[in-house]
């Protein structure tokens, strides 16, 4: 579990650059090559490469070899995120709940 | 069933537990997690079965996030939360938040927490993902401002 809500925090974290996010979008849409990127976003194929190796680090894509190219993907654990990110508010939340009905006097 | 639980002890009398959870909402609800476009004033869940649970904000305009499944107070309050992997009131995708009240003594109340279904998401997501095309990066990008608080 800790294992799990550090590997989406590095996930959060990948995303924060516009760029890579804009790599991560396009997978979103479509399965696609380092080639097929780099011709539809203005980045060039070795940034398309470093972008991706830090979305993979992150868990938030994966790829498959294609004959010759390598295809990559989302990765679709992003309920796993939803969860996480849940878990975390309903902490604070509850923390919070606990605190204001402890604070009120008997009515 | 994919489900988040929690436990926890509250010095107070399970009455004041449950009215402060159901009925002041507001009054601890973390003020930036909310959905609206101008800044959250109040969440109110209204005290009985169907009623809504939403929230009101500083202009005056409200958002649901869901409903009242099961209002039986002060031992267990059963919320509907109807909001999507990216936060938008979805009346199709229901989530269960189930909070109990056992009173251990007069003044000292355990609260467990349970929200579950949470498997739900996956299917509301890959929906938004097929109406959309636009996928995981914009919800984990939402996830991301909103966790960033």
């Amino acid at each position: 579990m800790a294992d799990a809500s550090s590997r989406h925090l590095e996930g959060f974290a990948a995303l924060a650059d516009p760029t890579r996010r804009r790599v991560f979008e396009r997978l979103a849409k479509r399965s696609s090559s380092v080639g097929e990127i780099a011709a539809t976003l203005p980045v060039s194929r070795p940034a398309v490469s470093q972008h991706l190796k830090v979305l993979k680090e992150a868990g938030l894509v994966t790829d498959i070899a294609a004959g010759t190219r390598r295809v990559y993907r989302v990765d679709p654990r992003g309920i796993e995120a939803m969860k996480n990110y849940l878990d975390r508010f309903w902490d604070r939340a509850l923390a919070a709940f606990k605190a204001a009905t402890e604070k009120e006097t008997d009515s | 069933m994919m489900a988040i639980r929690k436990q926890l002890i509250v010095e107070a009398p399970a009455e004041r537990a449950y009215r402060v959870f159901a009925e002041n909402m507001g009054r601890w609800w973390p003020k930036e997690h909310h959905i609206g476009k101008s800044p959250l004033q109040d969440c109110i869940v209204e005290p009985r079965v169907n009623g809504r649970w939403y929230e009101v904000c500083e202009d005056g305009s409200q958002c649901d996030w869901g409903k009242v499944l099961t209002w039986d107070p002060p031992r267990r309050l059963v919320l509907a939360w109807q909001l999507n992997p990216e936060f938008r009131y979805d009346p199709g995708l229901v989530t269960e938040v189930e909070v109990s009240f056992t009173a251990l003594g007069p003044k000292r109340t355990q609260v467990d927490f349970e929200h579950r279904n949470l498997e739900r998401f996956g299917a509301a997501a890959e929906r938004l993902r097929k109406e959309m095309g636009e996928g995981w990066g914009q919800i984990l990008e939402s996830f991301a401002r909103t966790a960033a608080h």
